[in-house]
C-alpha cells in the first residue's frame, strides 16, 4: 500500500466515528504501554510482582484506590508511615548518651481524623550493640490522654512487632475497654481498633465502633548498653485506601501490574493475530497456487485442527511444560496456522489466481514465489486487515481466560493474572469489586478499541457491506 | 418408429443413470467416511501424546508405582528376617513384573499405538487419578456424570441464540436502516467481549452487589430433595451463565445474519419474486430462508456439538460442574486417559456430525449426485 493509499484511507477511516473513538482508545492504551516501558523497567515490575511482601511491606492489604474517599461521606484512612530513619515524619529520637546505659527515646505522633479504622499496624525496628541488646517499652496514648502499655522487649539487629495480631496485648486492650465501658465486649476485638476507638457503648458492636479522632502518640523508651548501640524504628498505620488503584492481597501496588498488563496485551493480541494472519495467507496462497496435492494436504490439515480442541490442547502444553507468555503465544501461533481462516483466504486466492495480470507475470516468466508473494498476497491484504484488527481482541482475551484458568505467566503480571488472583481470592464475596473492576476495564478498553476500528476498517476495506 | 425409439432409449436410460448416480453417491460417502475417520485417528493420536507429554507421564507412573512397591517390601514386617539385598531384589522383581502388568515394560511409542486402537473402539479405561462422585474410576462413568449439565446449559444457550439470531435477523433485514437496525450495528462490537468476561460482570451486580442471584454452581447446597424445587433451583443456577452468554454474542450473530439475509435477498430470483407481486412472508420462506438455510444450519450442529465440550472458561468462572470444568481437573493433574478420552468422544461427534450433514447435501446437492465433487 502507498502512502498515498494510506491517507486516503485514514481520511476515510476518521469520517466513522466508531473508529475516531477505537483511535482514541487504543491510542490511550498505547500511551499507557509507553509510559509502563519507560518508567518501569520489566525487571522491576517481574520483581515487584514476584516478591510481593518483600519489596511492598509498607503498603496495605486490599486497600481500595484512594480516590473513592472523594464519593463517601466516611473517609477511609491513608497509610502513614513514620521512620526514624527519614527526617521530616513526624518521628523524634533522643538518645541521652551516659558512659555505660544511654537512655533512648523514640516518639511518632500523627493526627488521626478519618471516620474508619486502619487495616493494621506493625512497628519495624532495627539496632545495633556490641555486648547486649537494646531493652525497650513501647506505650500508646490515645487522644483523650489514656497511655496503654503494648510491650517490652528486646531488640536484637531487625525486628518486627506485628501488633494488629499480638493475641496477648488483644486479650489485654478488651480487658482494658471492658472496664471502661462497665460492660464485657462480646467479640474479639482486634488492637488496630481498641487502639483507635472511642471508649464508651459504640464498641460493643463493630459495625457501630467508632474512631477517637486527634493526636496519637506511641513512645518508644529504651535503655541502650555501651556507646556504639542505637535503636531506629518505623511505624506504619496502614490504612484502606492506597494510592490510583489500590492493592491486593499481598499488598502489591495494583498500578504496577495494571501499567505493565498494558504493552504485554497489546504485544501478546496483535503478533499473535498478526503472525497468525499472515502464516495463514501464505498457506493459503500456496495451496490456491499449486493446488492438487498441495491444496488436499491443507484441506485435511484443517479438518485435523478443527477436530483437536483447542482450549483444552494449549491448556496441556502449558501445565506440562509451565511456559512464559511468550511461548505460549508461540504456540498459540502453531496450533492456530491451519485455522478457519485459511479456508477463507483459500477462497480468494482461487478468484485472484484467475486474473488477467496473474497470467500476464506467467507469461513473462516469474517464478511462482514471485508470483505468490509479490502479486497475490498484495492483492488480497487490504481486505484481510479487518479481520486481523478484529481478531486482536480475541487473543487479548485469551490471553486473560488462560491466567483465570491458572495458566497466566509465572512471572510477569498481566491483567488476566490480576482478575485470576481477584476471583481465587474472593474478590466478588468480600466486596473488593475494584480489584476486578480495574483489569477489567482496561481489556474491554483494549478489546473495544481494536473492535471498533475494526469495523470501521471493514466498512472501508469491504465497500460491500457498506451498502448494507 | 422415431418416437417409439425415443421412449425405448429412455426407458432404458433411467435405471442407467439412477444406477451411476448412487453409484457416484456411495463412493463419495465411502471417501468421506474414510478420510473422516483417518483424520479422526489422527487427532485422537495427537492428543495421546501430548496428554502423556510424549511418554514423560509414564516416566512419573513408574518412578511411583517404584516408589510404592520398594516401601511396601521394605516395611513390611514379615519380610524383616531377609537382608537389605534380598528385599532390594525382591522389590526389583515386583516393580519389574507390575511393569508388565501395566504395560510399561515397552517403549511409549508401541504403547501409545495400543491406546490408540482401544480409544478409538472406545475402551477409554480408567482414569489416574480423578474419580465420579458415585466412586467410579472408569473414564467412561466420569464423563457421562458431567456431560448433562454441559448439556443442559449450553444447548439451551445456543438453541437462544439460534432462534434469536434467525428471526432477530429476519425481522432487522426487513427493516434495513431502521433505528433498530442501526442499534444493533452500533452493539455488534461488544462481542468483541467474551460471554465468560461478561459472566464475571453479572456476578458481580446480580449475586455480590444485590445478592438475587447465586454466585455459581449447578445446584443450591445441600441440593433440594423435591424434584420440582431442583428443577427451580438449576434454572436459577441458570440464569447468570445464559445471560452472560446472550450479553456477548447475541448482537453479533443477529447483525451476521441480517448481512447475510440482506445479500440475499438482493439476488436476482428475489428481485424477480418480488416483480411477481408475491406475498412478502411467502419470498423470505421460499426464496431467501430456503436457499441460506443449509449453510446455518451446518454452523448451527457444529456450534452445538462443539458446545458439549463445554466451555472451560465459562465454566470455570460460574464453577459449573461439567465437562469443561473436567477437562480443566484432568489437565490440571495430569489425568491423560480422561483427557484423551474426552478427546476421543468430541472427535466422534464432531466426525458423525460432519459426516451426516456430508450425507444429506449429497442427496440435497445434484451436483455431488452428479459425481462433481470438485466443489
Amino acid at each position: 500500500m502507498s502512502i498515498k493509499r494510506l491517507k486516503e484511507t485514514f481520511k476515510q477511516l476518521i469520517a466513522y466515528k466508531s473508529a475516531v473513538v477505537g483511535l482514541c482508545i487504543l491510542g490511550f492504551i498505547m500511551g499507557l504501554s509507553i509510559y509502563a516501558v519507560i518508567t518501569i523497567p520489566y525487571e522491576e515490575a517481574v520483581k515487584a510482582w514476584r516478591l510481593g511482601e518483600d519489596v511492598s511491606i509498607n503498603n496495605p492489604r486490599n486497600a481500595a484506590p484512594s480516590w473513592i474517599n472523594f464519593f463517601r461521606q466516611k473517609k477511609l484512612p491513608e497509610t502513614m508511615v513514620m521512620d526514624t530513619l527519614k527526617s521530616g515524619s513526624n518521628a523524634r529520637k533522643i538518645i541521652i548518651p551516659r558512659e555505660t546505659l544511654s537512655a533512648l527515646r523514640i516518639e511518632f505522633s500523627f493526627e488521626f481524623n478519618y471516620d474508619d479504622f486502619p487495616s493494621e499496624i506493625n512497628l519495624f525496628l532495627t539496632s545495633k550493640y556490641n555486648e547486649a541488646a537494646p531493652y525497650i517499652t513501647i506505650n500508646w496514648t490515645k487522644p483523650n490522654g489514656a497511655t496503654i502499655r503494648l510491650k517490652e522487649l528486646v531488640v536484637k539487629g531487625t525486628d518486627r512487632y506485628y501488633i494488629s495480631i499480638d493475641n496477648e496485648l488483644a486479650k489485654k486492650l478488651r480487658l482494658y475497654l471492658s472496664e471502661k465501658v462497665g460492660q464485657e465486649i462480646p467479640y474479639e476485638i482486634p488492637p488496630h481498633m481498641s487502639l483507635f476507638a472511642v471508649e464508651d457503648e459504640s464498641i460493643l458492636k463493630p459495625e457501630t465502633a467508632q474512631v477517637l479522632k486527634g493526636k496519637y502518640r506511641m513512645v518508644i523508651e529504651g535503655i541502650l548498653f555501651g556507646g556504639e548501640s542505637d535503636v531506629d524504628a518505623r511505624l506504619v498505620v496502614y490504612g484502606k485506601v492506597f494510592g490510583l488503584a489500590g492493592t491486593d492481597h499481598l499488598r502489591r501496588y495494583l498500578v504496577i501490574g495494571l501499567l505493565w498488563g498494558a504493552p504485554i496485551a497489546v504485544a501478546f493480541g496483535v503478533l499473535a493475530s498478526v503472525s497468525i494472519s499472515f502464516i495463514q495467507m501464505i498457506i493459503a496462497a500456496v495451496s490456491a497456487w499449486y493446488g492438487k496435492w498441495a491444496d488436499m494436504l491443507l484441506q485435511k490439515a484443517t479438518e485435523f485442527m478443527m477436530i483437536l480442541p483447542f482450549l483444552p490442547i494449549l491448556m496441556m502444553i502449558s501445565i506440562f511444560y509451565k511456559i512464559s507468555i511468550w511461548v505460549l503465544l508461540i504456540v498459540v501461533i502453531a496450533l492456530s496456522i491451519f485455522g478457519s481462516g485459511v479456508k477463507t483466504y483459500r477462497a480468494m486466492f482461487l478468484q485472484v489466481k484467475e486474473l488477467p495480470y496473474i497470467e500476464a507475470a506467467q507469461a513473462y516468466g516469474a517464478s511462482n514465489f514471485r508470483i505468490i508473494f509479490r502479486y497475490m498476497i498484495p492483492k488480497v491484504l487490504p481486505t484481510i486487515i479487518p479481520s486481523l484488527v478484529l481478531s486482536v481482541s480475541g487473543f487479548v482475551f485469551l490471553e486473560a481466560a488462560l491466567a483465570i484458568l491458572g495458566l497466566g505467566d509465572p512471572v510477569a503480571p498481566t491483567w488476566g493474572k490480576i482478575i485470576n488472583d481477584a476471583y481465587d481470592k474472593g474478590a466478588l464475596y468480600q466486596g473488593y469489586y475494584y480489584w476486578v473492576l480495574e483489569p477489567s476495564l482496561l481489556l474491554v478498553l483494549t478489546s473495544l478499541g481494536f473492535a471498533l476500528l475494526g469495523f470501521a476498517l471493514d466498512k472501508i476495506f469491504n465497500p460491500k457491506l457498506r451498502e448494507m | 418408429m422415431y418416437i417409439k425409439v425415443f421412449h425405448h432409449n429412455n426407458y432404458g436410460r433411467v435405471p442407467e443413470k439412477m444406477k451411476r448416480e448412487l453409484l457416484a453417491f456411495l463412493k463419495y460417502s465411502a471417501k468421506r467416511a474414510v478420510t473422516i475417520m483417518v483424520v479422526v485417528a489422527l487427532a485422537v493420536y495427537a492428543t495421546i501424546i501430548i496428554a502423556n507429554m510424549g511418554g514423560y507421564v509414564d516416566e512419573i507412573i513408574k518412578i511411583e508405582t517404584r516408589n510404592s512397591i520398594y516401601q511396601s517390601v521394605f516395611q513390611n514386617p514379615a519380610y524383616q528376617s531377609l537382608s537389605t539385598e534380598e528385599k532390594r531384589q525382591m522389590a526389583e522383581d515386583l516393580y519389574q513384573q507390575e511393569l508388565k502388568a501395566l504395560g510399561l515394560d515397552r517403549p511409549f511409542i508401541f504403547r501409545s499405538v495400543g491406546y490408540l486402537t482401544s480409544a478409538l473402539s472406545m475402551e477409554l479405561g480408567k482414569a489416574m487419578y480423578l474419580t465420579s462422585d458415585s466412586g467410579s474410576k472408569a473414564v467412561r462413568n466420569i464423563i457421562v456424570e458431567r456431560l448433562p449439565s454441559t448439556i443442559l446449559l449450553f444447548t439451551t444457550v445456543n438453541l437462544m441464540l439460534f432462534f434469536l439470531s434467525l428471526i432477530g435477523g429476519l425481522f432487522i433485514s426487513r427493516k434495513y436502516g431502521s433505528k433498530l437496525d442501526k442499534i444493533v450495528v452500533t452493539l455488534s462490537p461488544l462481542s468483541a467481549i467474551p460471554g465468560w468476561f461478561y459472566g464475571i460482570f453479572l456476578i458481580l451486580i446480580f449475586a455480590s452487589w444485590l445478592g438475587w442471584l447465586p454466585y455459581g454452581g449447578l445446584v443450591d447446597v445441600p441440593p433440594p430433595t423435591n424434584p420440582f424445587d431442583y428443577a427451580l433451583s438449576v434454572l436459577k443456577h441458570m440464569i447468570l451463565p445464559v445471560f452472560s452468554w446472550l450479553l456477548a454474542y447475541s448482537f453479533i450473530q443477529v447483525y451476521t445474519r441480517r448481512t447475510f439475509f440482506l445479500m440475499f435477498s438482493s439476488e436476482d430470483y428475489v428481485e424477480m419474486a418480488k416483480a411477481k407481486g408475491l406475498p412478502p412472508r411467502l419470498i423470505e420462506r421460499r426464496y431467501i430462508l430456503r436457499p441460506t438455510l443449509p449453510p446455518i444450519i451446518t454452523e448451527f450442529a457444529l456450534t452445538l456439538i462443539g458446545s458439549w465440550m463445554g466451555a472451560i472458561v465459562t465454566e470455570r468462572v460460574f464453577n459449573w460442574p461439567g465437562i469443561g470444568t473436567l477437562f480443566y481437573q484432568a489437565a490440571s493433574m495430569m489425568d491423560s486417559p480422561v483427557v484423551i478420552g474426552e478427546v476421543t468422544i468430541y472427535a466422534y461427534l464432531l466426525a458423525i456430525t460432519v459426516f451426516i450433514l456430508d450425507i444429506v447435501y449429497a442427496i440435497v446437492d445434484p451436483r455431488i449426485r452428479a459425481g462433481v465433487t470438485g466443489a
